[in-house]
């Protein structure tokens, strides 16, 4: 299959070994990579703080770009959430509505794709290490997505997985959100930082790397003794 | 965010948030409530459409109110009930001030209601002398401690036992150790007292039903029908959006809100009221006053995009899982509702350039909208909220920020450029790191910035191909 991954901008500038990730995973799969660089970020700063016609002009050229993929595959909830579910609700009643929905319908999160669209949970990885999942807000609760990343991990030789009580509650990060509210964004990423250092793991894993960001932020400022990981670095290791 | 509300909240909650014993506090009340609340909604053969019916049937509720509110009070006023229209605030207020002067009222019960708290009844009324006492332990210790209710259903949450303990001694002169049974024991004593002498009760209404022409009152304490049945006046105040189709609905919504309010399967006490007592009755008031309230509701229900906000049952299940409310704490918000909901409709109700700020201040987690009980989109109302008040207002430096971000984003050279500038400059910020001076300070105040790796996934992309 040929396969669209978008990289989000977070990721591309700050995270790349997440996408290299991605890509190698996709790739060893059989599958044909490809990447569109003239997009470079999917609007959600500008629609979140409530500008959504700059919001638009940005996300017009992210629908247009994705007009002839085949399928998207895209390694962040939050921005997953963005076009399977915003942009339908951004383009609403515009000349483009029609095809931001058909975006939206190819447009699949990159734990999702893997165990969902292409049946695969096991990828050959080996990471002896105990790890807690991190279920990032948009993956969760706007995608629905739960299982498909700890159906993933539970494959990977020598791993642990143990449940951290405060799993599926917000890091804090919400993007313009951590800087406008500094304080309250960072006794949410507290909350989660100690409840992930309760399961004594090693390592927390997400699939999304900012709110890894913000967790890492809080643990390297706060010295605590556990490393954050996305996903598909995981699934990546040998 | 210029407003001094907006300043105000973020002060408060910048300060509530870093209070590590409040944070304590406020886990330890949930836990309780957390693990009651799974195991009552465990109970239901299928939550999720329980939650289906009960958005259903709101919705409605909340697209006819005209012909159920006048079902409703046409079935009240042929049992003697005195129906008033308040359109806001004010109005509400002078009507119950009106009634205690005609009637010579010198002694007010109140059982808990917040959309008494909306219009500010207490204050108008202890300013004319009234003297009003709340009866809901709860509401009673916030009262006594003179401050707002910290949160819609668990107005006292903040307190520990032993504070209240200590606010019990100031205010009544009680020695009692901090055991919930002794200082229960003392409200009550004074509690019953003022139920002898209280000529009029004030309530709110959980639900009216328009099929019989009843309001529905839930409560734990037996205070609410105490209120409501002693003194010879009762007025109950009630927002129109509260009326329930038929009485069969509440086989649903009581059991509904006992569980996502108070993580019961079912209150201890729920009282139907259809009026006054009758010639034939032995007790009950002499006069029975319903007071619908609109203050601004009509507004919301002409909002096609935010109109569900109205099936709200203010059973504060989306306060309990909503993470900047158990960071900021109640009394930050300012508002009569907190928590997600109270920032979705404070903007409708007083105005949203006012109230913005509480929509900016959510990380849009959907936790709310994920437990809510009759299915607001709480959280997308919050963006609505956003986009709304940019659309009337747009911050300029805002504004000219994300024109700027359209460009930058145009030309990924551009935007690549700008990301190798600060590769550049990161060793350098280590020198002003979370400082004054420091551009990122919001960030760096409590956290470290990851290290901008050498190569970006673009560079490494085009590199191998
Ligand atoms: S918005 Fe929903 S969860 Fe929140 S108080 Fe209202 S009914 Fe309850």
């Amino acid at each position: 299959m040929k396969i669209h991954l978008y990289v989000p901008c977070f990721v591309d500038q700050l995270f790349p070994k997440a996408g290299m990730a991605m890509v190698q995973i996709l790739e060893k799969l059989g599958h044909t990579v490809e990447f569109e660089e003239s997009i470079s970020c999917c609007g959600q700063p500008a629609f979140n703080s409530g500008y959504w016609d700059e919001a638009r002009k940005v996300a017009t050229r992210t629908v247009e770009a994705l007009e002839s993929a085949e399928v998207v595959v895209i390694g962040s909830g939050s921005c997953g959430a963005m076009l399977h579910k915003f942009y339908p609700e951004l383009f609403k009643e515009t000349a483009l509505s029609e095809k931001a929905n058909a975006l939206a319908a190819k447009t699949f999160e990159f734990s999702d794709f893997l165990v969902r669209k292409l049946g695969v949970t096991d990828l050959g990885a080996k990471f002896p290490h105990k790890v807690t999942y991190h279920d990032g807000c948009h993956g969760l609760r706007e995608l629905g997505i739960k299982n498909q990343p700890r159906q993933l991990l539970s494959h990977v030789q020598g791993i642990t997985l143990v449940e951290m009580k405060e799993a599926e509650s917000c890091c804090g990060f919400g993007g313009t959100f951590s800087a406008k509210f500094p304080l309250i964004s960072s006794a949410m990423g507290d909350v989660k930082c100690s409840s992930a250092v309760e399961t004594e793991a090693d390592y927390i894993v997400s699939s999304d790397s900012s709110c890894l960001m913000q967790i890492q932020g809080l643990l390297t400022r706060q010295q605590k003794p556990i490393k954050t990981i996305h996903l598909a670095e995981v699934l990546v290791s040998q | 965010m210029s407003t001094g509300y907006a300043k105000e909240f973020k002060e408060n909650s910048g300060r509530m948030s870093q209070d590590l014993t409040h944070r304590a506090v406020i886990k330890k009340a949930l836990n309780a409530y957390e693990v009651k609340r799974d195991e009552n909604r465990s109970k239901y053969l299928d939550w999720q459409e329980a939650r289906q019916a009960a958005a259903e049937i709101k919705w409605e509720a909340v697209n006819h109110l005209d012909r159920y509110l006048l079902e409703m009070t046409e079935k009240l006023e042929a049992r003697g009930t005195k129906v008033f229209w308040a359109s806001n605030a004010e109005e509400a207020r002078n009507y119950v001030i009106n009634l205690s002067q005609e009637k010579k009222v010198q002694s007010i019960i109140k059982s808990k209601t917040m959309t008494s708290e909306e219009i500010h009844l207490n204050s108008a009324l202890e300013k004319l002398g009234y003297d009003v006492i709340e009866s809901d332990l709860g509401e009673y210790i916030v009262q006594l401690n003179e401050e707002a209710p910290y949160h819609l259903v668990f107005p006292a949450m903040h307190l520990t036992r032993g504070q209240i303990k200590e606010i019990f001694k100031k205010k009544l002169g009680s020695n009692t150790s901090d055991q919930p049974e002794e200082l229960t024991m003392v409200a009550r004593d004074i509690m019953r007292q003022k139920y002898l002498t209280a000529d009029m009760g004030i309530s709110g209404a959980n639900f009216g039903v328009a099929e019989t022409g009843m309001i529905s009152i839930t409560e734990n304490e037996g205070n609410a029908r105490l209120t409501t049945s002693f003194p010879k006046i009762h007025v109950a105040l009630m927002g129109i959006e509260k009326v329930l189709p038929k009485l069969g609905d509440l086989a649903l919504f009581l059991p509904l809100l006992a569980t996502a309010g108070g993580g019961q399967q079912i209150t201890c006490y729920n009282t139907m009221i259809g009026g006054p007592r009758l010639n034939d009755e032995v007790d009950g008031p002499e006069e029975f006053h319903l007071v619908l309230i609109d203050n601004r509701r009509t507004e919301l229900l002409s909002d096609a995009e935010q109109r569900d906000a109205l099936h709200c049952i203010r059973c504060a299940a989306c306060l309990n899982v909503c993470p900047i409310f158990k960071s900021s704490g109640g009394h930050s918000y300012g508002t009569t509702y907190q928590g997600p909901i109270g920032s979705v409709i404070t903007p409708h109700l007083r105005g949203l350039q006012d109230w913005k700020h509480l929509s900016l201040a959510s990380s849009l987690c959907a936790s709310c909208t994920d437990v809510c009980p009759v299915k607001i989109d709480i959280h997308h109302h919050l963006l609505h909220n956003r986009r709304n008040a940019v659309s009337q207002s747009p911050v300029w430096w805002e504004k000219i920020a994300f024109i700027g971000f359209t460009f930058a984003t145009a030309i990924p050279a551009l935007f690549q450029l700008s990301i190798k500038i600060a590769r550049l400059l990161q060793p350098l910020h280590g020198l002003i790191k979370g400082s004054l001076i420091d551009p990122a300070r919001a960030w760096t105040q409590t956290r470290d910035l990851p290290e901008i790796p050498a190569k970006s996934f673009r560079q490494q992309w085009k590199e191998r191909k």
